[in-house]
């Protein structure tokens, strides 16, 4: 996978991440592409960098394993993607 | 404009089940194979698989590979070919033991072999009773099945392109096909990637419909790019439905809670179901359910400011028997209706699931079209499996579990085909043709430039309401005449798509455009064919065809037992006859579909 690179500026970087973590929003289950959609249309553009960090993260995870999460059938392991969590599960 | 060209043996494109497995076998082989798809190929949407693999492994009772031909034939309603079929059910237990030695966990008995577990119409010994011939890896069947198979590529060192959407084939002169234009996210650049052989494995196209189970990467891309090459569709009539999905989200709400008490009222609260099956009320067939509530809507008595859904009531039933028996179901309402399914009834509406129509192919995987009086002419160098691909083993209707079969067969045989056909061609690449990209920077080229045009989410909007309300679970015949005026409209504005980003870089907007490209030509095939077919067969259920002495069920074999084949150019329908005979036994003849 290639970055920027050099001709890239900060701001070029944040855009292709967002928009490459807006297309990693697109699942194999139709529950997450629904919940991940109404989050990016609420939220997306207020996130600082930690939540995009944490977004990210949660992003890496495998669709069977986030949607228990989501829907709140399974804790996260990880304390800091909790508040994340919470946000995505408001509806 | 100069196109970066690579050069492969095969080219894949799409990474979910089908396209993993015919990997496999490419790699295998020792032939350089790239496989594109638009996500990560562990979130294809075959992870939403959960049933199960049908083979008839006998582990757990007798059972054997005919009497599960025999179901399937039964399930197609008699639509499938039985040569394809025979080819398919046989093969099951080869393909669920490779899937065993490439690590899938499936669940097992204490003596250590595959478990089975029963499911709808798996029956032993010609349909005489229950057999359990599903393999599962507990809920994660799919999930498990794409980790076992990306796993095993990446050993046999399969190329993978991830993150690059396909946009057009590209043919010769003679038809031949030689790879594809694709399109990297992360920049936006266009390539050839020329191969010797092509497989589409790019699923179904389950979001022509308003309300679909379908994950949103579900636009039918392989679909939209045989058609725009000239390919016709086969069957695209035929869509298996569910009877409740959450209305505007296609969430399943699962049949068990219509078992556990809840009701379906229409907008004065009554109770619609004591009107079409005063005996099992809430708990008819899923076919009757399903067709009442289309006529509830059809007939004005749907719920809502469009009364566009009916209601599942379940506020009658004590929140702890909400809460133990049916875990889910309150925050699946919550999620996605917003609404608290305690205290407020949930908004459903038959919600499309699987379709059975598609590329068709022969049961060797290779993609097959008319040409000079004979209807099943390989296309050369051109391949296809999976959910995109119809070679026809589900017919009119698809068997439970059967998905999941076919992609590891049809994507094995698929595989085997291409090696074969690749290893007797000469050495090199045919030359592409002159301008082999034209076609997509075209497209490219005409979205960057619009002025004025259609938004493409109210354009997708359009289409998706106009399939659900004129092509749905219950088929009505002035409905199906305005949906195809409809949908030829709504081509015109599809054809007009404007974006306001142009950014080159992971473009959400013009990747939705691109495959609105794509969801059209499944709408028009879906639309065109379903108006055409003046039978109820499996699927497709039309009011003006129902149930009578001559024609059970509102099915017509004299007339209707043929394949429908579309194609883009003048909405042209052709017809080709099902294939009977199967490839070593008795054919399974012809009866009512009653179970």
């Amino acid at each position: 996978m290639s970055t920027a690179g050099e001709t890239g500026t900060m701001e070029v970087m944040e855009v292709m991440d967002k928009g490459r973590m807006r297309w990693h929003c697109r699942r194999g289950l139709l529950e997450l592409d629904l919940v991940l959609t109404r989050f990016l249309d609420k939220h997306f553009d207020a996130l600082d960098g930690d939540s995009l960090k944490a977004l990210q993260e949660l992003l890496a995870y495998d669709d069977t394993d986030l949607w228990p999460i989501i829907s709140g059938r399974k804790d996260c392991e990880k304390p800091h993607l909790r508040g994340l969590i919470e946000l995505l599960r408001a509806p | 404009m100069n196109v970066t060209k690579r050069t492969f043996d095969a080219v894949i494109v799409g990474a979910g089940g089908a396209g993993l497995r015919a990997a496999i076998q490419l790699s295998e082989a020792g032939l350089k194979t790239a496989v594109l798809s638009k996500v990560f190929p562990t979130r294809s949407h075959t992870v939403a698989a959960q049933g199960g693999v049908a083979a008839s492994l006998g582990n757990s009772e007798e059972d054997h590979w005919h009497w599960h031909m025999y179901d399937t034939v039964k399930g197609s309603d008699w639509l499938g070919d039985q040569d394809a079929i025979e080819f398919m059910c046989k093969k099951a237990n080869e393909v669920v033991i490779e899937l065993e030695h490439y690590g899938m966990p499936f669940d097992r008995l204490d003596s250590g072999k595959i478990y089975q577990r029963p499911f709808g119409g798996h029956m032993s010994n010609f349909g005489e009773k229950p057999v359990r011939r599903s393999c599962a890896a507990a809920d994660r069947t799919g999930h498990a099945m794409l980790h076992a198979m990306y796993q095993r590529n990446v050993k046999v060192n399969t190329q993978f392109f991830v993150e690059w959407m396909a946009l057009d084939l590209i043919r010769d002169a003679d038809g031949t096909v030689l790879g594809v234009t694709a399109m990297e996210m992360e920049t936006g650049e266009v390539m050839i990637l020329q191969a010797k052989a092509t497989l589409f494995a790019t699923g179904g196209g389950g979001r022509i419909f308003y309300s679909s189970t379908n994950a949103f990467i579900n636009t039918g891309d392989g679909l939209g790019m045989a058609a725009r090459a000239g390919i016709p569709l086969e069957d695209m009539e035929f869509w298996q439905f569910h009877p409740t999905g959450v209305a505007g989200a296609g969430v399943l709400i699962t049949e068990g809670v219509r078992g556990e008490g809840g009701i379906l009222r229409n907008s004065s609260g009554e109770r619609f179901m004591e009107r079409y099956a005063p005996n099992a009320k809430d708990l008819a067939s899923r076919d009757v359910v399903s067709r009442a509530m289309a006529t509830e809507i059809k007939e004005g008595r749907g719920c809502g400011p469009n009364k566009d859904y009916v209601q599942l009531d379940i506020t009658h039933l004590p929140p702890e028997t909400i809460m133990k028996r049916l875990p889910g179901i309150h925050e699946i309402a919550l999620q996605f209706a917003s609404i608290d399914a305690l205290k407020e009834p949930i908004p459903v509406v038959p919600t499309a699931h699987y379709m059975m129509g598609g590329i068709p192919t022969n049961y060797s995987g290779r993609v097959v079209a008319p040409k000079g009086g004979d209807m099943s002419v390989p296309v050369p160098g051109l391949y296809a499996a999976g959910e995109c691909a119809c070679a026809s083993v589900h017919g009119a209707n698809r068997l439970g579990t059967n998905s999941l079969l076919d992609l590891l067969v049809f994507g094995k045989s698929a595989g085997e085909s291409m090696v074969e056909d690749i290893k007797a061609m000469p050495g090199s690449h045919r030359d592409l043709p002159k301008g082999a990209a034209d076609a997509s920077l075209a497209r490219l080229s005409r979205l960057e430039s619009q002025k004025g045009g259609a938004s493409v989410h109210e354009t997708r909007l359009a289409l998706q309401r106009n399939m659900q309300d004129h092509c749905g679970v219950f088929r009505f015949k002035d409905m199906l005449e305005k949906g195809v005026a409809n949908i030829l409209d709504i081509e015109q504005q599809v054809a007009q798509t404007e974006i306001k980003d142009k950014s080159k870089v992971w473009n959400t907007a013009r990747m939705e455009a691109l495959e609105l490209d794509n969801l059209i030509e499944v709408a028009k095939a879906t639309m065109v064919s379903a108006n055409a077919r003046l039978e109820s067969r499996g699927a497709h259920v039309r009011n003006d065809c129902a149930d009578s002495v001559e024609f059970p069920d509102g099915r017509n074999d004299k007339e209707w037992l043929k394949h429908t084949l579309w194609t883009r150019d003048g909405n042209r329908l052709e017809y080709k006859p099902v294939h009977l005979k199967p490839l070593t036994v008795d054919s399974i003849g012809l009866k009512k579909r009653a179970y």
